[in-house]
């Protein structure tokens, strides 16, 4: 199992310019990037769908390199996305995908079939040209280069320690420091991008 | 161009009021009152096809190509609509997205008698969350999505085109 703060530790020096869309790891990647502006930390809008704007953005900035960190419960909410990411085949789309095996956000219950699903294998199987799996940091820092190397879709499944949250929702500290349509706001500026 | 009697709508003319409007992607999932369109947006060097295997995939696919400026529109049925109705929320209403769907209104008639639910809930799930809507039964009707496009720019909110025309299309 692998600490998330230290797998985005890992991947940070790696990041070049890329549009960073952490997903579930927000709450370490807004401590840990030195390009917010170029970061997409929209939490969690409704779950399942982070693949799916993945897509969107990486399609909709051809020379921007777009790295996503979704999460396996999401993945298994709208596992339907994998075929059209693979079918679009965007070049610029690297997709992360942090599985801790269980609803963590919800106090831990274990996701379906939690400990035998091999996502990368879904994922091959689906058309990603290309497809990891990890489960210890050591193996995933000396790959780093290599995913990063090659052209997207490119899918990447990391076993990370669960962090429970036990707490009720509304009494939870919000991570977040901007609102979500700031955030977009923010990278279109970034990036000098018109439109609606 | 193939014919269509009068009073039909027509796929050229609703092809012509998306590029007019500047659609730049369409995200779709097949469904019986708007497949007139497909052979037609499949041909069209311009405009880029997004396949999704269920709807709400619809909703954040085109919330992430607005980030890069694009234009999407959501070509999906009414029963998918209901069943996105979370990914409606977060991705199109909580984010902002002027984005227009076209609606298959799956057992609309005009003369208001329906035998399927899917059209007796269209309208209620969409004024639930209050979302405008302009119903397009044909070819008169087409400028109104310009005026749906016209207010989801405006407004920074989806807005809904219910396409009434079951089965007079492209592919019958």
């Amino acid at each position: 199992m692998i600490d998330t703060a230290d797998m985005l530790r890992a991947f940070a020096p790696h990041r070049g310019n890329s549009i960073v869309i952490p997903g579930r790891g927000g709450r370490h990647w807004t401590q840990i990037s030195d390009q917010p502006n170029r970061d997409l930390p929209v939490g969690d809008p409704a779950m399942g769908g982070h693949a799916s704007f993945g897509l969107g953005v990486a399609l909709s900035l051809p020379d921007e390199r777009v790295i996503l960190f979704d999460s396996e419960g999401d993945v298994l909410m709208n596992m339907g996305a994998l075929p059209t990411i693979a079918e679009k085949a965007p070049k610029n789309f690297y997709h992360f995908m942090l599985d801790n095996e269980c609803y963590a956000t919800t106090g831990g219950q274990p996701v379906p079939n939690a400990k035998s699903i091999e996502y990368d294998v879904i994922a091959r199987g689906s058309g990603y040209p290309a497809t990891y799996a990890f489960d210890n940091l050591e193996d995933f820092a000396s790959s780093i280069e290599e995913i990063l190397g090659q052209p997207g879709p490119v899918f990447v499944a990391l076993k990370v320690e669960p962090e429970v949250e036990n707490t009720p929702i509304g009494a939870r500290v919000r991570w977040q420091t901007r609102s979500r349509t700031q955030v977009i706001d923010d990278l279109k500026v970034e990036l000098g991008v018109e439109g609606p | 161009m193939t014919q269509h009697a009068e009073g039909e709508l027509s796929p050229e003319v609703v092809m012509a009021e998306m590029k007019k409007n500047g659609v730049t992607h369409v995200v779709w999932l097949p469904d019986s009152e708007t497949n007139f369109l497909y052979l037609l947006m499949e041909a069209d060097p311009d405009l880029d096809l997004i396949p999704v295997s269920r709807e709400g995939q619809a909703f954040s696919t085109a919330a992430g190509l607005t980030v890069g400026g694009k234009k999407p529109v959501i070509l999906i049925q009414n029963t998918g609509m209901m069943e996105s109705g979370d990914s409606l929320r977060g991705w199109g209403l909580s984010l902002n997205i002027p984005v227009v769907m076209m609606v298959g209104y799956r057992g609309w008639t005009r003369h208001g008698v329906n035998t399927d639910t899917a059209a007796t809930y269209t309208e209620r799930f969409l004024n639930a969350f209050g979302i405008q809507y302009y119903l397009v039964e044909n070819g008169e009707d087409a400028p109104r999505i310009s005026v749906a496009f016209e207010e989801a720019s405006r407004t920074r909110r989806p807005v809904a085109v219910l396409v009434g025309d079951e089965y007079h299309g492209f592919n019958r």
